[in-house]
């Protein structure tokens, strides 16, 4: 692969080669790994603003109408948005794109459809590359788009700059909201289908909930807003909600404690999947891989020792970055 | 590479039945492709823009309004114009008579299929020609 003439057409904003470029990235393509260097070396300035929320809170239909919003302020928006892959096919609907309809003609705004493939926590192992391909290509911001969240997902928080939690009236008694997990990940709330009953209760719920937690002076704290997404009601309010947090990142330190994060968490993925993959590959060239799981099956060993044999055996040496395989 | 086949399934023009699509985009989703379903009342551009961006390797066009002969010529013509991939494969699904099969093969079509065409040998059709 040329990489340094897709890394021109990316910066020419050429959407067909973005396009090809994720694709080789969540096929974990040889010569991606190069395209994708060159975009990180390159990248970071992008506003990364993650979208979470339960199944129908209107997701989708948001991200269109932040999409429109920003568009509107003279910034070019790229969305990527995940769907969940079955667990059984591997196959995936994705469908974000139907509610994206406005915002989809638009020459200003790439929208990308990723399956999970997999991986949980609500994204997909190509979220951290594809953003980078987007910011080659000029978008600013990227609006990152999970799958329908409940509890646990919380890893958009890892990619995100601004992390919007959306709710809508009539999901659950308040002691929902004070469990573990999303709500905890908000920089800002969105209570959307504010045009349904109960959605004023919503709200005052949330913001009393939000104002139990002691904050240090200085700390933003998450504004919760009414929004009617379909009708883009309160989006103007939330796009300048979500530069006003970005603003705030930046003047406080928090934009630079966020990358270092960021920073700390790809590394640790980065040792995994390469390290992992590299010894496993040679552990399966070796004919040990399945020695040691025929051990492990006949209980005359377990997974810790074995796992620490092959790293022992197949770690030492090894070179060149090998292709990572599941 | 661990590449999966894309499928794009959309409904250009005007007609408002999507049953059909929906069931064909389950299907497909069962054999374990990936399959990006964009909605009723598609635009040629709306299609070719979504054929691009999601750099989809089949392109299912849903038309049960007679439009056909229009409509899907002009979309693989847009997706040339916009740099869309040389290797995409094109399939139509709905009611085309007969005699118009020979017009959207020569526009670029590879497949035609009817109604009351089994699922199984849409997937068995993609599975052997598209590149994934």
């Amino acid at each position: 692969m040329d990489v340094p003439s897709w890394v021109e057409r990316l910066a020419r904003g050429d959407k067909a080669a973005l396009a090809r470029a994720i694709t080789l990235v969540e096929n974990r393509a040889p010569g991606a790994r190069e395209l994708v260097r060159q975009a990180f070396l390159r990248g970071g300035s992008s506003l990364v603003v993650g979208l979470t929320g339960p199944p129908g809170v209107g997701k989708s239909t948001l991200a269109s109408g932040l999409a429109r919003a920003f568009l509107g302020r003279g910034r070019r928006v790229g969305v990527l948005a995940v769907d969940p892959t079955s667990p059984f096919s591997g196959g995936a609907i994705l469908g974000d794109r139907i509610r994206m309809q406005e915002a989809a003609g638009e020459p200003g705004v790439f929208i990308r459809s990723l399956a999970t493939r997999g991986h949980a926590g609500g994204l997909c192992r190509a979220i951290g590359d594809s953003i980078r391909l987007l910011e080659a290509a000029g978008f600013d911001p990227i609006l990152v788009e999970t799958v329908g969240a409940g509890q646990g997902e919380v890893e958009v928080m890892r990619y995100a700059d601004t992390v919007l939690v959306l709710l809508m009236p009539g999901l659950g008694d308040d002691i929902q909201a004070i469990k573990a997990g999303i709500l905890e990940i908000g920089d800002v709330f969105v209570v959307n289908k504010a045009d349904l009953p109960g959605a004023d209760r919503m709200v005052r719920t949330l913001e009393l909930l939000l104002e139990l937690k002691p904050l240090p002076p200085g700390t933003w704290r998450p504004p919760v807003l009414a929004v009617v997404a379909r009708d883009m009601v309160g989006v103007e309010e939330l796009t300048q909600a979500i530069l006003d947090h970005a603003g705030h990142l930046k003047g406080s330190g928090g934009w630079e404690a966020r990358r270092a994060a960021q920073a700390e968490a790809e590394l640790g993925d980065a040792l995994q999947e390469q390290l992992l993959g590299a010894v496993v590959g040679r552990a399966k060239e070796a004919g040990e891989w399945g020695r040691a799981a025929a051990r492990i099956r006949e209980r005359q060993s377990d997974p810790y020792t074995e796992a620490w044999a092959l790293v022992e055996r197949f770690g030492p040496g090894l070179s060149a970055p090998h292709a990572p395989e599941d | 590479m661990e590449g999966k086949i894309r499928v794009l399934v959309a409904k250009p023009g005007l007609d408002g039945h999507d049953r059909g699509a929906k069931v064909v985009a389950r299907a497909l989703r069962d054999a374990g492709f990936e399959v990006v379903y964009t909605g009723l009342h598609q635009t040629p551009d709306q299609i070719a823009e979504a054929v691009i961006q999601e750099d989809v390797d089949v392109v299912g066009l849903s038309i049960l309004s007679g439009a056909h002969n229009t409509l899907v010529p002009r979309v693989i013509e847009l997706v040339k114009k916009k740099g869309g991939r040389q290797d995409l494969l094109y399939l139509v699904g709905g009611i085309v008579p007969r005699e118009d099969v020979d017009y959207l093969r020569a526009a670029g079509v590879s497949e035609v299929f009817g109604p009351g065409t089994p699922t199984e040998d849409i997937v068995a059709y993609i599975r052997q020609h598209a590149k994934g």
